[in-house]
């Protein structure tokens, strides 16, 4: 297997972009990521897209040639793939491309991600993002998406003696990380109070508690690490990728209060990186809700089963704490392009990595994770990134 | 919408909490699979439909106030996962309750009730919910 490197990212801003479409967010991303990389259109072997839903969102399907032509990639016949995965689209996209340059068959890759959820009303949107469920057994007796991570917050209160402020604290962070990040959907630093009156959408979850719906894009671009030097003066190396899978339903977990997968995934990227949870400085980690991110911190390692939220609440996920967790906001406040979330994530801890993360800079960070999240659980990625 | 031989074929199950046990292990699911998730290809020929008797105890619950088109009418209404006494678990509203009758732990039994339509004249849909038990007074234990 030959060593990856990313030598390239670009990103959107995330938000409710009226004035652009898919194919213009897409292709924003795109081309800031090769001009970043400083490749020429040629030397592109291959494209990978990771997308959940254009086919309801937007009515398009046959997403990766649309990209790849947009692009000015038709008349090259580049080949072009789209990836599906729920919320884990985008960084199940990152994997494949990873393995078609780790295996040799292509050389220069470009991943990107990219959803555009605001050409529907907020209703449709829900049923489309309650499809990441199982339709049949979960959404038709009730179940919405939030309503599930309120059944495994809930759970989560009664097991481990999670608190609702603890829950609050999630989001408190991910909105001051997103005050510092100028690509944010919410760049405005909100209080325990904000959260805790905001109007309930599935008790215990209220709508801050909850990432919101949002058009964006993000991309990177890979190449052997060998020849990563030619197009950067600092790749960031792909030191190990994990995937895994669980049960479609909720219901089927032995314990809703463990993401499995999440473990699985970890282990195997860290087995990959011959590393462990503490060799990482700054981590991106899937927190469509406040919960996600407790379930998460601990699923990965970083705090013991019951911990997330006190961890949480002492401060020590924040910017200068033990572990920086979702720097660039998280899908709470930098917004949560479902196809585009997991490319996001690598885009922030390349920056992180690079030194260029501005105002939210984890000081020295070398080792970076990201943790992208489909479904309740049913297909985790989990991504290991070092400064080569 | 869905046309309805989809929701049509799941009837069994959905009216009759039909699931299935594996007869190599010995362990009960819902609903029917082909495959046992622990026995893999040792349980071809060994799968056993089986009802459920429709009793068991919540596992989680939440007050759901924000919900899809369709239950919009019901809203704010209780959805909770329920371990059944055979073992597994199901996913469903639990109904006839104050919202305060309803805790980790609460005995619910299953009712049969509709989920939802299409529309005026379209197709009624119908499907399990919960009701707690209660004791000879009137109140959940």
């Amino acid at each position: 297997m030959r060593r990856v490197a990313i030598i390239g990212v670009g990103d959107t801003e995330f938000g409710e972009l009226w004035d652009m479409s898919f194919r213009d967010i897409g292709i924003q991303a795109g081309l800031a990521a090769v001009a970043d990389a400083n490749i020429t259109a040629d030397q592109i072997d291959a494209l990978y897209v990771g997308n959940m839903g254009a086919g309801r969102f937007i009515e398009q399907e046959h997403i990766g040639a649309l990209i790849a032509d947009y692009a000015g990639l038709a008349r090259d016949h580049v080949p072009a793939t789209r990836v599906e995965a729920a919320g884990a689209s985008g960084g199940l996209a990152l994997r494949q491309g990873f393995q078609a340059v780790a295996s040799g068959m292509h050389d220069i890759v470009v991943v990107g991600g990219a959803e555009k959820m605001t050409d529907v009303s907020d209703v449709e949107s829900g049923m489309i993002q309650s499809s990441a469920a199982d339709q049949e057994w979960e959404t038709i007796l009730g179940a919405t998406f939030p309503a599930l991570h309120a059944l495994i917050a809930r759970r989560h209160m009664h097991e481990h003696g999670t608190t609702r402020e603890q829950l609050a604290d999630v989001a408190v962070k991910n909105h001051k990380n997103g005050s510092l990040n100028p690509k944010a959907q919410f760049q405005r630093e909100i209080k325990r109070e904000t959260v805790l009156s905001s109007p309930m959408v599935s008790s215990p979850l209220r709508v801050f508690d909850c990432a919101p719906s949002s058009d964006g894009a993000a991309a990177v671009v890979l190449c052997p690490l060998d020849m990563a030097k030619k197009f950067t003066e600092v790749p960031i190396e792909i030191i190990g990728s994990g995937q895994a899978s669980d049960t479609l339903a909720l219901h089927h977990r032995k314990d809703i209060c463990t993401m499995e997968a999440t473990k699985v995934a970890a282990r195997r990227a860290f087995d990959m990186a011959k590393l462990t949870t503490k060799d990482v400085d700054v981590a991106e980690v899937h927190d469509n809700f406040t919960i996600s991110e407790i379930l998460a911190i601990e699923d990965l390692g970083f705090f013991k089963k019951g911990e997330g939220g006190r961890a949480t609440e002492a401060g020590l996920t924040s910017i200068e704490g033990e572990i920086a967790v979702n720097t660039s906001g998280g899908l709470k406040a930098r917004g949560d392009p479902i196809g585009a979330t997991g490319l996001a994530q690598a885009v922030e801890i390349v920056a992180q990595l690079r030194g260029k993360a501005g105002k939210r800079q984890v000081k020295d960070a070398a080792v970076g994770l990201a943790h992208n999240v489909g479904g309740t659980g049913a297909t985790v990625v989990v991504h290991l990134f070092r400064r080569a | 919408m869905a046309t309805a031989p989809r929701f049509w074929r799941e009837n069994p199950s959905r009216y009759n909490l039909v699931g299935f046990k594996c007869n190599n292990c010995g362990k009960t699911y819902f609903p029917p699979r082909a495959i046992c998730p622990i026995c893999h290809r040792k349980s071809v020929g060994k799968i056993e439909e089986v009802k459920l008797k429709g009793t068991g105890k919540v596992y989680s619950v939440t007050e759901v106030h924000d919900t899809l088109d369709e239950l919009a009418m019901m809203k704010p209404y209780l959805l909770a996962m329920v371990e059944m006494d055979e073992g597994p678990k199901l996913t469903g509203q639990v109904i006839d309750c104050e919202p305060c009758d309803v805790a980790i732990g609460t005995p619910v039994r299953v009712a049969l009730r509709k989920l939802s339509e299409e529309g005026s004249a379209g197709v009624i849909h119908y499907g399990y919910k919960f009701v707690p038990v209660k004791d000879s007074t009137g109140k959940t234990p």
